[in-house]
């Protein structure tokens, strides 16, 4: 029995499928980047996953229950970070977390916080306002969530975007260690990741020269 | 205690801290709508008649009226700062039902929209020559009027949220839905303005109120999700 599975899954866009119907599984365990040209609907299919984009067809199975059906048990296991990070800029970076974790309905001790921050190399700002910060310092502020949150499955939308080298390689190590332990990663980037067990989600193209000529 | 542990009243504290927290930091949202209130109310003698009797018989309906459009004014911006940066997504995957989250933020519109402008109503009042039987209708229609107005009003924001420019179509959705609010609002307070009697509105209005609390979260945390998902 596989934990996540997309059988016969495409998302639409004005009429016209983005790619292929993909067949794929997940198993705790798994690292997978989907892959894909830009346009491809790479984006698009994690956002349908998580509930955040209706225009699919096919089904997701999550422990092999139509995941629509158990969104809720489902939303209890899944950690999205989307090209949007939601972090806001005029509250500080321990503000942000402690919202974020809140509403995950987890708690959040200071001391997490802290950790965590300082597990994405910003440890004296956890009380800095995150406008004073630059892109980079922003994003690690929303991936500060990975070491939080207890959460099996990450789907991560281009999650190394405007970090340094040093944090990529900490961020796939961080990866690696969440797998090891059981956790499922789902992510795009158009990085070539450092990590050996990859697997490949791949997007084609649908061809769009039908649409053209009807 | 785990990590995990389910805790709503911690995660509905912590929002109602975010809320306000934010509206505290970004001042102008706070005071624009209460400076737009202030400043079309005292232009009004200057701009109609400085007559004191005329004023008095204008002065409960010209004051609902402009607190409706300063509530207006500040509608827009409910939602929008979360859906442009990624807080509302954030919201939508979380466990916690999107009606609790927007409860919270329709509160602290109130609270930060609707109190205020209670509050400073009765000034302008003053300045408007209202009679002296009608300040306290004035601050009872104003406030429960204003939570209907906000709850009604955070459906048209959800609406809108993913329009550029949705201001304009926020305010056609949402302007017939507040005509009864100010029929029923400014009349309270002119029936006690002239002695007669009020509780009759007042009671409509506060009927108006619960269905509004009953289903205005459930339809604007849809809308949301449909604006989002779309």
């Amino acid at each position: 029995m596989s934990l996540l599975r997309f059988s016969e899954f495409t998302c639409w866009r004005s009429d016209e499928a983005l790619f292929k119907a993909v067949n794929f599984s997940l198993n705790s365990g798994d690292i997978v980047q989907v892959v894909g040209p830009n346009g491809a609907g790479k984006t698009t299919l994690l956002r349908s996953l998580c509930g955040l984009y209706n225009d699919y067809q096919g089904d997701i199975l999550w422990q092999n229950q139509s995941w629509q059906s158990r969104f809720y048990d489902f939303s209890h296991s899944l950690l999205y970070l989307g090209h949007t990070p939601g972090v806001k800029k005029s509250l500080t970076a321990a503000e942000n977390l402690r919202w974020y974790t809140s509403i995950q309905q987890g708690v959040s001790a200071r001391s997490n916080i802290e950790n965590a921050l300082a597990q994405v190399g910003l440890d004296d700002y956890a009380d800095t306002l995150c406008q004073e910060m630059s892109a980079g310092q922003l994003r690690r502020v929303a991936l500060a969530r990975l070491y939080i949150s207890q959460r099996s499955l990450w789907v991560l939308d281009e999650p190394f975007t405007a970090i340094d080298v040093l944090g990529v390689s900490q961020l796939e190590k961080h990866l690696q260690n969440h797998v090891q332990h059981g956790g499922t990663v789902l992510l795009t980037t158009h990085q070539p990741l450092a990590i050996a067990q990859v697997k490949n989600l791949t997007l084609e193209p649908c061809l769009r020269e039908a649409s053209y000529e009807s | 205690m785990s990590l995990e542990t389910y805790s709503l009243s911690h995660a509905l504290a912590a929002s109602l801290k975010r809320e306000l927290l934010l509206a505290v930091r970004q001042k102008s949202e706070l005071f624009n709508p209460l400076l737009f209130f202030l400043v079309v109310v005292v232009f009004v003698p200057l701009g109609i008649t400085p007559d004191k009797n005329f004023l008095a018989k204008l002065a409960p309906g010209m004051i609902w009226v402009f607190a409706l459009l300063a509530t207006l004014l500040s509608l827009e911006s409910l939602f929008k700062a979360d859906f442009e940066d990624g807080s509302l997504e954030q919201m939508l995957v979380s466990p916690l039902s999107l009606f609790w989250i927007v409860g919270v933020k329709v509160f602290c519109h109130w609270l930060l929209t609707g109190v205020p402008l209670t509050l400073l109503a009765p000034v302008l009042g003053v300045m408007l020559f209202l009679p002296s039987d009608a300040y306290l209708g004035l601050i009872a229609s104003l406030l429960i009027g204003t939570a209907c107005l906000s709850l009604i009003g955070a459906i048209g924001a959800a609406l809108t949220v993913s329009l550029r420019r949705g201001g304009l179509v926020l305010s056609l959705i949402v302007m017939p839905l507040y005509v009864p609010i100010l029929i029923f609002g400014a009349d309270a307070v002119n029936n006690l303005a002239q002695g007669l009697p009020y509780a009759f509105s007042l009671l409509v209005l506060g009927v108006f109120f619960f269905l509004a609390l009953l289903g205005a979260p459930f339809a604007s945390a849809g809308a949301l999700r449909i604006s989002v998902t779309a």
